[in-house]
């Protein structure tokens, strides 16, 4: 979520990847989104002739036209070069500004501000060929430029150089200030916004300052004024609609309210979470909304109060916890914000909640070393969780914390329930909960050459258990590496460096050991169900070998890098990803047999960092041999650049494509597919109460949505027909419709008898006080007679008729 | 030139008083500058803001406020009086109780014909100025509470009156007040306290600017007197304020030691209608801002962390040069440390006392760098304070250390001194009549004779026997200066005297024959020191635009390597320095070397080296070093520069060929000053 845009009170847009997502602000769900762009969408702009279209601009070179509302593109311009930033003015009507490379240079870093005119043609596709140069040398991120008021000029910076260009007289100044570098200030601009209704442009510059420039039509009289807050850079800056207030926001996580020509007044919104990258404000200025580092948009009301939160997942600084599914939630479960762990639903791709792990205030600063969260993992139920936390500064004693959290089924979360500073002297390594249902165990496994069992132990007096210490297990003073645990926790097997150890966890006896060398082990994983009797290991020396726990000897082994080693927990299947050259490739086997089901090569360039198979719903029922391996569970991988990749099926996508139908858009409140659902259902809910509390809002309830009271409420009176026929179609409305299969079949009838009935023209009134009554009647018996049911039908053919001419009309 | 033994001195307390009140002179371009001490300063803007004057305090006197009346100086004080000064004789002339009780501000109106100043009993008193005097006319309105801040408006029809919680507008030629501006106080808890409205400015277009204790700077409408803006610039008080010349630009100065501008600007481009936007910050003092003048390219700002700092406003300049950048003057451009060369005493000159102290000694050796360890330490042998009020504004050792002598603007005393086993002073108890008061003191290189630089720029001789001083002789220039004298220095045998007076003038006298040898050529800028070579006679001068001249007394004319030098023009790194040099001594063993100092450095002028030209690498000490023997001759060049010592106040070689460096570390000044107002600092 880089860019954000409002398009009224109610959307909110933002650019996604390759598309637009379209966002309910009073709801904050997901509404719909623009997809058509090929490349990163870069911008997105409201057009500002119509405020129902907004522009976007992508790598893909093209810039779309769309109208938001109902998610279709409009128009499609193609430039030709990729297009960085989009800026629009009211004043330049018909006309984009773009970033884009400079022509000569096209994978330089030079980039040059043109002007687009987009031409008037009816086509779908249309090259926009029409471009002019206004700035050479300006910055491809999207906050260096900005207009001014009313289009008059246009601001650029970039390093240390503001220049604003005056279309009028097509003039440029250049204001550019001292590096600075000497005192250690860095002077850089980072930023810029124009106050919309005086010439007063804000820049933000990298040592967080705010300065306010005025006078700039002159070469050497202008000023401006230093505002200074921020201790680190000014990322963002935005001035309201009306310029009565200007909004910044930096990596402090503050939202910063300057009032306008009172600057020493200053509102704070503090604890956004994560550094503010951008700011929008809604065009009556009543909503502000910020985007976060970590994939989140705030919508904030009126400056004080948060209102919403998008929050995708969270993009930290990097996932030291491997990928973890909860097995309540069957959420992902990895590193969020720092000091938090994400529960991250992977079916509706959207955060469940953070847990706070690591229980202090996170201090926004550069270069400060603060605990984190590097190991997690739960239990076979999903009752307990264990996190590792650590801090190691620099030349400083690591510090280490174990916590584990109790799930609390009356809050719906994790509890702490025992936390041991310092469990082991060093890094840990591994931590692993027994599988087995009878005991809850917990194996870590540490650098400082032992591993650990924990046991939750029962204390009388006490209602909760804690866990303390069970057994500490060494060998040879090796230090272990990694551990795992057999399918039904009988086994335990942990590697020292080459060789690889099987415990009993029941009685904590050395079963046997296992060596192959050369090369320490790197992954240990036993097989499962059928493959149970297998331990399959990898080393460093790129080794993939598999034992036998029955013989006690290597079955097979095969020379492969093997980076990562998985196990579905639901099949015997195995998932190993081998880097080589630079991109990774995917081996999916049964441990049983050295050959593999599947294989991707060059699946993703970089190392897999890590990869969990999440369990499914409901198990697919592919045939299709190439993707049965995917049938129980899916696996998730997560690389280097921190994007979560999966494998799906062809019937999955196709079932996708199916379900992103289009949704119909209330003009009063935006409709997400949550208030569709949910809406109805209260709505139905409220008539059911109401029909409970009061049978004769039974009635009263029913016309509310009828055409015909539309009709009669919206039609001008001079187009009316005579008050008499009004009333006698307003009492017909009332009636209940009948059920569907019933109407069709009437309406076949209608179709024969409209002939001969036509003649009988006129209505008799009566007829409608008697069909009023007919509800009540139907409720209790629901079978009509032939001649009322004739009737009915009757009405309903006046009415169409009627209703059609007055369409017609 | 090789190794030095050097005296590196910490001992020399001085401290500088803040800065109360400036005023600027902008017809003579001449700035004002009053201390806590009743001293004021006079400063050349057109002169590479050289002090060109010192007008020494006195005890009773206060300065709360000055003002130029074309040429002339007044001050007004706490002691409730006015007085003007004697910029020729460096004294006040007459003070004239104002019978208002302590007087807070003086003001003269634009033509230049009367005086208005603020009482503390509230009344606004208007004096003519006269010829020679000035006449009290009359009072305006009298209100309650006392009168702060007075500013007239340029038509010279009104006058705008800041006072306690309000502000007055007063019609001068009826008296009446005739507009109250309410000024509100403080939020919190200094609500219960009076807002003092420090400083107030009206403008031609009738507008009123007030700075207040409360923090802000509001603009008011002096027609209606209604409130227009106001800016919270601060959480304490906005002590100054100044106006430019074209009142497009407001200065104001705070508490937190800031200087904010205000600038009268369209807030949108291309249209007439301006409002009072608040702009730059312009931070360099550390405590209460409490004078400032805005000038036509600088702001000048000074306070209690007592040095004046000039603040180039850049958009006034075209280029880069040296009045463009930013100026600390943080010492006096003149010596107050004389060093007897032969005995190895320094005098310290403090405005109260004077302090003689022997230097240490050590015989070890070291390398280059080295502390060596002292044989014995540098000792104080006396403490002479100063009898009566007045200030000492000058002093002289001898350099044999037998005598020691200074002046107030009331009286010059003279010592006998004994430094050798136990330390005796006796004053010479019958002093010449003609020797009242001297801007100047200065003793031969023998002892015999002292030399006293009275009015008119005239030199008294003074003749020293053991017993009994005597009058000799009245040096007197022929051009008829009346400027005082502010440099003298004689050679070393005795026969010459140069005295420089702020008219740029250097006489020369023949000592031997009593009468004027020459006149120096005149240059433009005033020299900021001088001196004369001991085996040649020649004199060199610095003068304040850095300048560097050596003149032949004997032959009249100047010598061919200042004739070298000016051809060849100085190093532009030379010239962009922005102290003066304030001391020349020269090396007895090597005559070819002159060594001079500024604040920042001290430099050896080695004249039988080759000039630099301006492409050649002027700090060359590292480079030097870096080369080997054979090729370090070619990279030599004639400025040898060194900055291990900083903030000099004297640099002179004894006659024993050790170096002594007096030096006042700012930051050990600044750990005296009192504690700044309390400001919350980020991560504090």
């Amino acid at each position: 979520m880089s860019n954000c845009c409002f398009t009224s009170c109610w959307f909110l847009l933002c650019a996604a990847g390759e598309s637009v997502n379209v966002y309910s602000t009073s709801t904050e769900e997901f509404v719909h989104d623009l997809q058509g762009h090929t490349d990163l969408v870069t911008g997105v702009v409201l057009n500002p002739s119509n405020h129902l279209q907004v522009y976007s601009c992508s790598a893909d070179g093209t810039v779309r036209l769309w109208d938001f509302m109902d998610g279709i593109l409009i128009k499609t311009f193609i430039i030709g070069y990729p297009i960085y930033s989009i800026y629009v003015s009211e004043k330049h009507g018909g006309v984009v500004f773009v970033v884009v490379p400079m022509a000569n240079y096209k994978s330089s870093e030079l980039f040059q501000l043109v002007a687009v005119h987009l031409p008037r043609s009816g086509d779908q596709e249309v090259e926009a060929r029409e471009l002019s140069a206004v700035l050479c040398d300006v910055s491809p991120h999207p906050g260096a430029v900005s207009f001014g008021r009313e289009g008059e000029y246009i601001a650029a910076t970039k390093g240390l150089q503001l220049e604003v260009f005056f279309f009028k007289k097509q003039k440029s100044y250049r204001f550019s200030l001292k590096s600075g570098m000497k005192k250690g200030v860095k002077n850089a601009f980072t930023c810029v916004s124009c106050h919309p209704k005086e010439d007063c442009i804000a820049t933000g510059h990298a040592d967080g300052k705010i300065r306010l420039w005025r006078n700039f039509n002159q070469k050497k009289e202008y000023t401006y004024t230093t505002l200074h807050w921020h201790h680190g850079a000014v990322n963002t800056l935005c001035f309201t609609p009306e310029g009565t207030n200007l909004l910044s926001g930096g990596i402090e996580s503050v939202l910063v309210h300057w009032h306008y020509t009172q600057e020493n007044q200053k509102d704070f919104l503090p604890r956004l979470g994560a550094a503010i990258t951008h700011i929008a404000v809604s065009p009556d200025g009543s909503l502000f909304c910020t985007s976060h580092s970590d994939n989140k948009i705030t919508i904030i009301q009126s400056c004080v109060k948060v209102s919403a939160i998008i929050q995708g997942l969270v993009k930290g600084d990097g996932v030291w916890t491997d990928l973890i599914i909860d097995p309540r939630s069957k959420a992902l479960v990895l590193n969020g914000k720092p000091g938090h762990l994400q529960f991250y639903s992977l079916h509706r791709d959207k955060q469940l909640y953070n847990l706070d792990i690591v229980q202090q205030e996170y201090i926004n600063e550069e270069g400060l070393d603060q605990f984190e969260v590097v190991k997690a993992a739960f239990d076979a139920r999903g009752d307990w969780l264990a996190t590792v936390e650590e801090r190691r500064k620099k030349g400083a004693e690591l510090e280490i914390n174990l916590k584990l959290w109790a799930y609390d089924k009356l809050t719906q979360s994790f509890v702490l329930n025992t936390t041991v500073t310092a469990p082991h002297e060093d890094r840990i390594t591994g931590m692993f909960f027994s599988p087995s249902p009878e005991t809850t165990m917990l194996v870590t496994t540490s650098l400082d050459d032992h591993f650990k069992a924990w046991l939750l132990a029962d204390h009388s007096d006490t209602k909760e258990g804690f866990w303390s210490c069970d057994f500490v297990g060494g060998y040879h003073l090796l230090k272990p590496g990694c551990c795992s645990y057999s399918a039904d926790g009988s086994l335990l097997a942990v590697g020292f460096q080459e060789v690889v150890t099987v415990w009993s966890p029941a009685s904590w006896e050395l079963l046997t050991t296992l060596s192959q060398p050369p090369g320490a082990i790197r992954d240990l994983c036993f097989g499962r169900l059928s493959c149970s009797k297998y331990l399959l290991g990898t080393s460093t020396k790129n080794q993939l070998c598999c034992w036998n726990l029955l013989t006690c000897s290597l079955e097979w082994s095969t020379p492969m890098d093997v980076s990562l080693l998985q196990a579905d927990p639901l099949s015997e299947n195995m998932a190993a990803f081998c880097s080589q050259s630079g991109s990774s490739d995917l081996f999916v086997f049964k441990p049983s047999e050295p050959r593999p089901l599947y294989s991707q090569k060059a699946l993703c360039t970089g190392k897999v960092q890590h990869a969990v198979f999440a369990p499914r719903d409901q198990m697919l029922e592919s045939c299709e041999e190439r993707t049965q391996w995917l049938n129980r569970s899916q696996l998730y991988f997560i690389t280097q650049d921190m994007d979560l990749l999966t494998f799906s099926t062809k019937t999955e996508e196709d079932r996708l494509l199916a379900s992103s139908k289009q949704l119909m858009v209330d003009d009063s409140v935006a409709v997400t597919p949550f208030y569709l659902l949910l809406g109805k259902h209260r709505r139905q809910q409220l008539e059911k109460q109401e029909a409970l509390t009061n049978p004769m809002a039974e009635r009263t309830q029913l016309p509310q949505g009828s055409i015909a009271i539309k009709e009669l409420l919206h039609t001008p009176a001079h187009v009316l027909p005579s008050a008499s026929f009004l009333c006698a179609m307003f009492v017909r409305s009332l009636l209940v419709s009948r059920s569907s299969a019933r109407e069709e079949k009437a309406e076949e009838e209608m179709e024969s008898e409209k002939e001969e009935e036509d003649s009988e023209g006129e209505a008799d009134p009566r007829l409608g006080e008697s069909a009023a009554w007919a509800p009540s009647e139907e409720f209790g018996a629901p079978a009509l007679t032939k001649a009322q049911e004739r009737e009915l039908r009757k009405v309903k053919t006046f009415d169409h008729s009627w209703l059609s001419s007055l369409l017609d009309s | 030139m090789g190794e030095l033994k050097v005296h590196r001195v910490r001992f020399f307390d001085y401290m500088p008083t803040a800065i109360r009140a400036m005023a600027f002179n902008a017809h003579t371009e001449r700035l004002a500058l009053a201390r806590m001490d009743g001293s004021v300063e006079i400063f050349n803007f057109t002169d590479h803001y050289f002090q060109e004057k010192v007008i020494p305090g006195k005890d009773s006197r206060s300065i709360e406020s000055l003002c130029w009346v074309g040429g002339r100086l007044f001050s007004a004080g706490l002691n409730g009086e006015i007085a003007e000064y004697d910029l020729e004789n460096l004294r006040p002339k007459y003070s004239l109780e104002a019978y208002g009780g302590p007087i807070w501000t003086v003001i003269s109106n634009t033509q230049g014909t009367q005086l208005a100043i603020g009482c503390e009993d509230g009344t606004v008193k208007l004096f003519e100025v006269l010829e020679e005097h000035i006449q009290f006319e009359r009072n305006l309105d009298r209100q309650k509470g006392r009168i702060i801040s007075l500013s007239w408006h340029p038509s010279g029809t009104h006058i705008a009156a800041g006072m306690m919680d309000m502000i007055r507008v007063f019609d001068v030629p009826t008296g009446h007040a005739v507009q109250r501006l309410l000024v509100d106080r403080g939020i919190g808890g200094s609500k219960s306290r009076e807002t003092v409205v420090w400083s107030v400015a009206f403008l031609s277009d009738h507008t009123v600017v007030s700075g207040d204790s409360a923090g802000k700077v509001q603009v008011w409408d002096g027609h209606t007197g209604t409130l227009v803006k106001t800016h919270l610039v601060t959480k304490w008080d906005v002590l100054a304020l100044s106006v430019s010349k074209d009142e497009s630009s407001v200065v104001a100065g705070t508490s937190e030691g800031t200087v904010i501008q205000f600038q009268f600007i369209a807030p949108t481009l291309h249209q007439q209608d301006k409002e009072w936007v608040r702009t730059r910050t312009f931070k360099n003092h550390t405590h209460d801002v409490r004078a400032l003048a805005e000038i036509e390219t600088a702001i000048v700002s000074g306070g209690m962390d007592t040095h004046l700092v000039v603040r180039p406003l850049l958009e006034k300049f075209d280029e880069k040069s040296h009045a463009s950048g930013l100026r600390k003057i943080h010492f006096p451009h003149r010596n107050l440390v004389s060093c007897a060369k032969k005995a190895g005493l320094l005098l310290f000159q403090f405005p109260g006392q004077l302090e003689l102290w022997r230097l240490g000694d050590s015989d070890g050796h070291g390398k280059p760098g080295d502390r060596l360890p002292l044989k014995w330490k540098p000792e104080k042998l006396l403490l002479l304070k100063r009898k009566g009020e007045d200030h000492i504004c000058c002093s002289a050792l001898s350099s044999c250390g037998g005598w020691l002598a200074y002046s107030t603007v009331s009286s010059v005393r003279i010592y006998r001194l004994q430094t050798d086993n136990n330390i005796s002073i006796t004053k010479v108890s019958k002093l010449p009549k003609v020797l009242r008061s001297a801007h100047q003191l200065c003793f031969s290189s023998d002892s015999s004779k002292m030399f006293a630089a009275s009015s008119q720029s005239s030199v008294l001789v003074i003749a020293l026997t053991q017993s009994e001083c005597k009058y000799v002789h009245t040096l007197k220039p022929k051009s008829g200066s009346r400027q005082p004298i502010h440099l003298m220095t004689t050679s070393v045998d005795g026969k010459w005297l140069a005295a420089a007076n702020s008219d740029c003038e250097i006489h020369v006298y023949n000592l031997q024959k009593l009468k004027l040898h020459c006149i120096v050529p005149v240059y433009g800028s005033c020299p900021s020191a001088m001196g004369i070579h001991p085996t040649t006679n020649n004199l060199t001068m610095v003068h304040a635009d850095q300048q560097l001249f050596e003149y032949s007394i004997v032959e009249k004319q100047y010598t061919d390597w200042s004739r070298k030098l000016q051809k060849q023009g100085l190093h532009n790194v030379w010239l962009d320095r922005d102290t003066p040099v304030t001391h020349v001594t020269f090396n007895p063993k090597n005559p070819n070397q002159v060594v001079l100092h500024d604040m920042h450095m001290f430099c050896i002028i080695d004249q039988s080296l080759p000039l630099p030209d301006q492409k050649t690498q002027f700090y060359n000490q590292m480079t030097l070093r870096s080369l080997s023997e054979q090729e370090r001759p070619s990279h030599l060049h004639a400025f040898k520069i060194c900055k291990t010592f900083q903030d000099l106040l004297c640099v002179s070689l004894l006659d024993d060929q050790s170096l002594v460096v007096v030096e006042r570390p700012l930051l050990a000044i600044t750990s005296q000053l009192p504690a700044p107002v309390r400001q919350k600092k980020f991560a504090t």
